[in-house]
């Protein structure tokens, strides 16, 4: 069965407009699960997949991978020996084709393309890390399950962990993809809580969840938390500061404060893997057409985002968007042979009429932004600035570091000013600068 | 697949509220009305929709002149300069010349709004502006008892603000609170009619098109004032009540004090901006040399903004 819920329905990416009261900042929640856990919708298998590594080939890194290549189902693959980036296949076939891949907000991916063979062949890997888990091990090998869980985390000896968080708040407007993990995954979860405990040796773990879904987790091996719908309070940062029951300072991270991050489907991913005994490789999506219809749909990763489409005979237009993640921080891809990826939890197709427009207009001063924003930046202060290209002038006094990145003012602005595009770029050009000077040196 | 179609990658968010500019303006034109055409243009005639028509044409004018100048893009599509003109016009007598009218969009527009950079640069309200450099040059045209001394009216054709200033009290003793209410009192076209503004006030607050933390300290600040007054001297100071019901109070509240580009958005700043500017009117009316203040304290708060918008809360996860 097809899920179709009319609350998204009604709102569609076309649909959510200023309310006729308008006294104080606009309210938006994350949504809820339907009270009869809808069915997925299964994916056949494609004929060819893409696998996206996040490290380019031409940085004179010996490749190790080579057109015509034969992998197996599980099977790990990296550009070299040394790289730390990697992917693993979540079919068996031949590698056809590798190429540089653009990614969001400037990264650069490479792209592996396999086309699937009929029969499947497990690759061994995982079943030897099975037979003497570690976090080593975990750090090589899981590093692209389901929901991309980061281990590398509690490698790091100088910031211990001591609480694992588990974020099963979705983490923008229409996806329910982290809430459905959270009750459909149940056992699976409870396991992977179990296996997290023993490769980390961390103890405590929360789990934080929507306020109306924190009844029935008694022996899941974790405490649960519950966390207000409204946009964005499901954000990690601001989880973060629930947990650690102040604020993060500016420029320190989770770690700092001990906590580790993890998604719910990721940890959910990891019991299932061991319950299996085989890497788990489905991922679960909400879908959302261009008329708002949600489904949540269950897929391999690496399946390009058209063969989905196919599935629910939906053609694109010139001129559409397809929106992987959410409307309000999510991002966009020119291709719809964009795959689906561990940390993939929506797509959204937006018809070329509902694509939000945007002006070249100045700031007015309105200070609908600064009503709205979670971290209190000043934002109306801060555009000119960004604006004008001083960018650390924005950085030192309006406070750009503390953006959360929830896209909230620029879905405000009267004056439709693309803010959060460029308090992105913003960040990225003084990372880049720092990088650079690090390098220079 | 065989045939890829150009899909359109831009940033997040991908959607949005859907307010605008040009939303905007139509709002606060709505809201004006009321009090332009019922207070105004039914109470003075045809003149007053001559000086209405001719102050939102002019202002437009000098917009796009400002804009081919500079060669930018034609703005008026905002509506911005439509509301300048109307606001303006909302101030001036019925009986106001065509030279005054263009004067005053001029330097509204051009002065008050375009060398600053347009709509959101201004420091100052470029109608505040306009009026102050009017008042100080031809003073006479804003008048109103000079303006309206022609008129046949069923009510007191006194400007309640001259009376009370030059005559005290029992000048006013006839005039009741529900005249001034009904527009029943001679002043700016836009300025007389209390409940069409009180409405169209309302109107803007409760739909977010004006932040009522500005509108509404603003009139405190005038009541609580002029309360003060009249406590300390009933026999000499005016009610608040006729304080909030007369001369550009009501507009300034709601049509000059809150315009964006010239106030505070914090929520502090914005309650100090407003109970500043409606202090600051009481006692230039009560003890200063002009019969309204609420122009000059206008500007002042204007002059205060930036410094007072500092006052901020702190942002998250700054450190000292
Ligand atoms: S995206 Fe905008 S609203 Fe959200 S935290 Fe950053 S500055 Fe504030
Ligand atoms: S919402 Fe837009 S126009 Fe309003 S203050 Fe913020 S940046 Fe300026």
């Amino acid at each position: 069965m097809v899920l179709q819920c009319q609350a998204a329905k009604e709102k569609g990416t076309h649909m959510m407009k200023r309310s006729f009261f308008s006294v104080t900042a606009p309210r938006l929640q994350v949504d809820s699960l339907p009270g009869v856990l809808p069915d997925s919708v299964r994916i056949e298998t494609p004929r060819q997949i893409m696998l996206l590594i996040e490290e380019t080939a031409d940085n004179g890194n010996a490749m190790m991978l080579r057109k015509g290549d034969p992998v197996k189902t599980g099977q790990k693959i990296s550009l070299s020996t040394d790289s730390k980036a990697y992917a693993i296949s979540t079919v068996t076939g031949t590698i056809t084709h590798i190429e540089p891949f653009p990614g969001e907000s400037g990264k650069q991916f490479t792209a592996v393309s396999v086309a699937v063979s009929k029969e499947a062949d497990p690759d061994e890997s995982f079943a030897t890390y099975c037979d003497s888990p570690s976090l080593e091990g975990a750090v090589n090998l899981l590093g692209c399950l389901p929901g991309s869980p980061a281990f590398e985390i509690f490698m790091d000896a100088d910031k211990p962990i001591k609480t694992i968080v588990i974020n099963a708040m979705d983490q923008d407007l229409f996806i329910i993809t982290a809430q459905y993990a959270l009750t459909a995954f149940y056992h699976n979860l409870t396991q992977g809580i179990q296996h997290l405990k023993t490769i980390t040796g961390v103890e405590k773990v929360v789990i934080a969840a929507p306020q109306d879904a924190i009844q029935g987790y008694g022996d899941i091996g974790a405490s649960v938390m519950g966390i207000d719908k409204g946009y964005p309070e499901g954000l990690p940062h601001l989880i973060a500061q629930r947990v650690a029951g102040h604020e993060i300072p500016v420029g320190k991270d989770f770690q700092d404060f001990g906590m580790a991050f993890l998604g719910v489907e990721a940890v959910a991913s990891l019991g299932r893997s061991f319950q299996n005994k085989k890497p788990a490789r489905t991922k679960m999506v909400t879908f959302m057409d261009k008329n708002g219809n949600r489904s949540l749909v269950s897929t391999i990763v690496g399946t390009p985002i058209r063969d989905i489409l196919k599935r629910f005979d939906l053609g694109l237009n010139d001129q559409d968007r397809i929106i992987i993640g959410g409307p309000l921080n999510g991002y966009s891809t020119y291709t719809d042979a964009f795959p689906i990826r561990p940390d993939t939890d929506a797509i959204l197709l937006q018809d070329k009429d509902d694509v939000a427009f945007v002006s070249d207009y100045p700031c007015i001063n309105c200070g609908d932004c600064v009503r709205v924003c979670p971290a209190r930046v000043p934002v109306n202060m801060l555009i000119r600035f960004l604006e004008a290209g001083q960018y650390e002038e924005a950085a030192e006094n309006y406070d750009l570091y503390s953006c959360l990145e929830c896209g909230l003012c620029s879905y405000v602005c009267v004056a439709r000013i693309p803010i959060f595009q460029s308090i992105k770029l913003a960040k990225y050009e003084l990372g880049r600068a720092a990088t650079g000077e690090a390098a220079d040196e | 697949m065989n045939n890829p179609k150009k899909l359109i990658v831009s940033h997040a968010p991908f959607i949005h509220i859907g307010s605008s500019i040009p939303q905007m303006s139509l709002h606060i034109i709505l809201a004006a009305l009321p009090a332009v055409i019922l207070g105004g243009m039914f109470r003075f005639g045809a003149s007053a929709v001559a000086v209405v028509s001719f102050s939102i044409a002019t202002a437009m004018l000098w917009e796009i002149a400002i804009n081919l100048v500079s060669k930018k893009p034609v703005s008026v599509g905002d509506g911005n300069a439509a509301v300048i003109g109307l606001i303006f016009a909302m101030l001036l007598p019925a009986t106001a010349p065509w030279w005054f009218v263009l004067t005053g969009t001029f330097i509204a527009i051009v002065i008050g709004k375009q060398i600053f950079g347009g709509m959101g640069s201004n420091p100052f309200n470029p109608v505040a502006l306009a009026i102050a450099i009017l008042m100080i040059s031809w003073g006479d045209f804003l008048d109103f008892d000079e303006m309206y001394r022609h008129f046949q009216f069923d009510f007191i054709p006194t400007y309640p603000l001259t009376a009370v200033k030059h005559f005290g009290l029992d000048a006013i003793e006839p005039v009741r609170l529900m005249d001034l209410l009904l527009g029943r009192q001679i002043g700016g076209i836009g300025a007389t009619f209390g409940i069409g503004l009180i409405l169209g006030g309302v109107y803007l607050m409760i739909r977010g098109f004006i932040r009522w933390e500005i509108s509404l300290s603003f009139l405190g600040g005038v009541f609580i004032t002029a309360l003060i007054f009249n406590i300390i001297d009933p026999s000499r100071f005016a009610s608040p009540f006729f304080h909030l019901l007369t001369g550009y109070t009501l507009v300034a509240a709601f049509f000059l004090a809150p315009e964006d580009s010239s106030s505070p958005v914090n929520f502090i700043p914005m309650l100090i901006y407003g109970a500043v500017g409606g202090m600051m009117t009481i006692l230039i009316r009560n003890i200063g040399a002009y019969v309204d203040g609420a122009i000059l304290s206008i500007l002042l708060i204007n002059l205060l903004n930036p410094l007072l918008d500092k006052i901020r809360p702190k942002t998250l996860g700054k450190v000292a």
